[in-house]
């Protein structure tokens, strides 16, 4: 690649193919990353992810938040949204503290506009202690 | 209301992770009489522990964890009128007739056998152990299967170590890595023996790189050392035959280390009855009914073959509730002069190794490297197929129509898998 800008490489991962895809970018006079030229991507999806990967990368974060008298013990839980990169060591900071009472249903939502970035969504169930396994609750 | 187990059953389930919750799902849905049996406290197999994202895609049109994919899976086998028992063990499953199989049941509160039409054996896989993959050294606490370190973190909430080791980099041991260093542990590495990383780029991606963790290609761990707790590995330089290159030993320091080297079908119950055994898949030989070689024992799921998507696990159950529904309906799979399907060049395994030519049949293989630009022979049923990558961690799936099937019946007998570039 010639011309003005930085380039970076990305292993695209939007399918199996896994093409090598470099983008070349500089700074706007706002210190925005501008996105000059893509190539290496073989589709407009592949395209696209690495424009934003190189801009603003985004991830769901995945983790288990514990849960008081519930069976079992923790429950997981996903955000709702992607949220940037580079504040998932703060978002999970943000979550450390964070215990819920059983029971927990799958979809319910544990904790409301984290760091104004997402909501964090149960995706496991938990039950009250005590109630036996096959009996609904 | 406990579960009714005692009796005569159409089909009896053995596992409720996805492959026999949807084979369950599947053969109540076709109106047969289903007891499913679990040894777990719950159902979903190995799902509910497997909380990132990357369940269903294909089979639900939507991308869920394994926790919410399994909450899908179980609320079907409910509205299917699935009898489902668990905290249940089946230890063996005993030859009586050809139309009748006997499964022996061991749990608090029912310990006998329930006599079944038709079996359809889901036990899922084990996974490999250190010393199957020669680390050896000292007997240390510390060391645990991938399975066993997000089984402590993502069910129970404990986090087994603060510097941890992950040995092989297969999709496991990359989101197992990622799972480590989001709770704030760190991850001094994941070691391969291959020369490429054995899991998804996805995972190199948003496993590795995201959090830079070290992949070291082309080692292995020899051993690991400590008093009591692991208190360091030592690796060693690999070449290309996967030999030690003497000389290169490098120590890490890390109180735990992750296997993560595989799984293996689980196959005991099945071996004891008298099933014949595949040493490509590890799993049962089946015909394209997903039948064993035992008459009205079928078999889906990594116990069948492992399968890197819960996608095909769940497909396959649903081919074996359809194939245990015919054998009913029947009194046995028609026997025909079977095709048999095998691998050949670049190929490890392939599945089903038994086809009738009576129906189109989804195949399913496994490649021994990575190719690009590849080119996929289905040689005896005259069929080509363009793949623009293969990979070991990927299984490959194929449509095979009855027609191409019958073709190999005049001739050599055999559909021969084979792999090539370009
Ligand atoms: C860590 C990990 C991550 C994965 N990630 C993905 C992913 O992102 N996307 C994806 O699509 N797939 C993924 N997979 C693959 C997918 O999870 C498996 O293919 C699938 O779970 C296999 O289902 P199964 O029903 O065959 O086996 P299992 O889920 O293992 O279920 C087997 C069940 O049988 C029971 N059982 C065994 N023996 C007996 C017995 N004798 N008596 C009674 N019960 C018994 C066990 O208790 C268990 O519940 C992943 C796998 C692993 C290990």
């Amino acid at each position: 690649m010639t011309g003005r800008g930085k380039v970076r490489r990305l292993t695209c991962i939007v399918c199996p193919l896994g093409c090598e895809i470099e983008v070349r970018l500089d700074r706007g006079p706002g210190g925005d990353v501008r996105v000059l030229e893509v190539r290496g991507a073989t589709c407009p999806r592949g395209r696209e992810w690495a424009a934003q990967e190189v801009t603003d990368p985004r991830r769901v974060v995945i983790t288990v938040v514990p849960v008081r008298g519930g069976d079992p013990p923790t429950v997981s839980v996903k955000t709702d949204r992607p949220i940037p990169k580079s504040r998932i060591p703060e978002f999970m900071r943000a979550l450390a503290g964070l215990e819920v009472e059983a029971p927990v249903r799958v979809g319910q939502v544990l904790a409301k506009d984290v760091l104004d970035l997402a909501n964090v969504v149960a995706t496991r169930e938990s039950r009250s202690m005590g109630r036996s396994f096959g009996e609904r609750p | 209301m406990g579960t009714r187990v005692e009796g005569r059953r159409d089909v009896v389930v053995v596992g409720g992770g996805p492959a026999g919750m949807a084979a369950a799902a599947r053969a109540a849905e076709l109106g047969l009489d289903v007891l499913m049996v679990d040894e777990g406290e719950r159902l979903g197999g190995i799902l509910p522990q497997c909380i990132h994202p990357g369940f269903g895609v294909h089979y639900l049109r939507e991308e869920l964890t394994g926790p919410e994919f399994a909450q899908r899976l179980a609320s079907r086998v409910e509205d299917a009128g699935v009898d489902v028992l668990l905290e249940a063990h089946v230890p063996e499953v005993r030859w009586i007739s050809h139309a009748e199989k006997g499964v022996r049941v061991l749990s608090p509160g029912f310990s006998g056998e329930v006599r079944a039409g038709a079996v359809i054996y889901a036990a899922g896989a084990r996974e490999r152990h250190r010393f199957e993959i020669g680390i050896l050294g000292d007997r240390v606490a510390g060391v645990y299967t991938a399975g066993e370190a997000q089984t402590m973190m993502d069910v129970y909430g404990i986090l087994p170590g603060r510097r941890v080791l992950v040995v092989g980099s297969g999709d496991v041991g990359m989101i197992v890595a990622r799972r480590f260093a989001l709770e704030g542990a760190e991850v001094v590495g994941v070691v391969e023996i291959m020369p490429y990383p054995g899991g998804l780029t996805r995972n190199v991606v948003q496993c590795l790189e995201d959090f830079d963790i070290p992949l070291l290609l082309s080692h292995r761990v020899v051993s690991v050392r400590g008093r009591g707790r692991v208190e360091k590995a030592v690796l060693m330089r690999v070449d290309e035959g996967l030999r030690d290159i003497p000389g290169t030993e490098t120590e890490v320091e890390c109180d735990t280390v992750v296997v993560s080297a595989g799984l293996v079908p689980r196959v005991e119950v099945l071996r004891e009855l008298g099933a014949l055994i595949d040493p490509a898949t590890g799993g049962p030989v089946v015909n394209d009914r997903l039948e064993t070689t035992v008459p009205g024992v079928f078999a889906a799921g990594n116990a069948l073959v492992i399968n890197d998507l819960v996608d095909h696990a769940a497909e396959q159950g649903e081919q074996a509730a359809e194939g245990a529904a015919e054998f009913l309906r029947r009194g046995g799979i028609p026997a025909t002069d079977w095709v048999r399907l095998r691998p050949g060049e670049g190929v490890k395994l392939t599945v089903p190794q038994l086809l009738s030519g009576e129906r189109d049949v989804w195949i399913y293989l496994r490649v021994n490297r990575p190719v690009r630009n590849a080119r996929l022979s289905l040689r005896g049923a005259g069929r080509e197929v363009r793949l623009p990558v293969v990979r070991p961690a990927e299984m490959v799936r194929v449509k095979l129509m009855a027609g191409e099937v019958r073709r190999a019946k005049v001739g050599g007998r055999e559909v021969v898998a084979e792999v090539y570039r370009g």
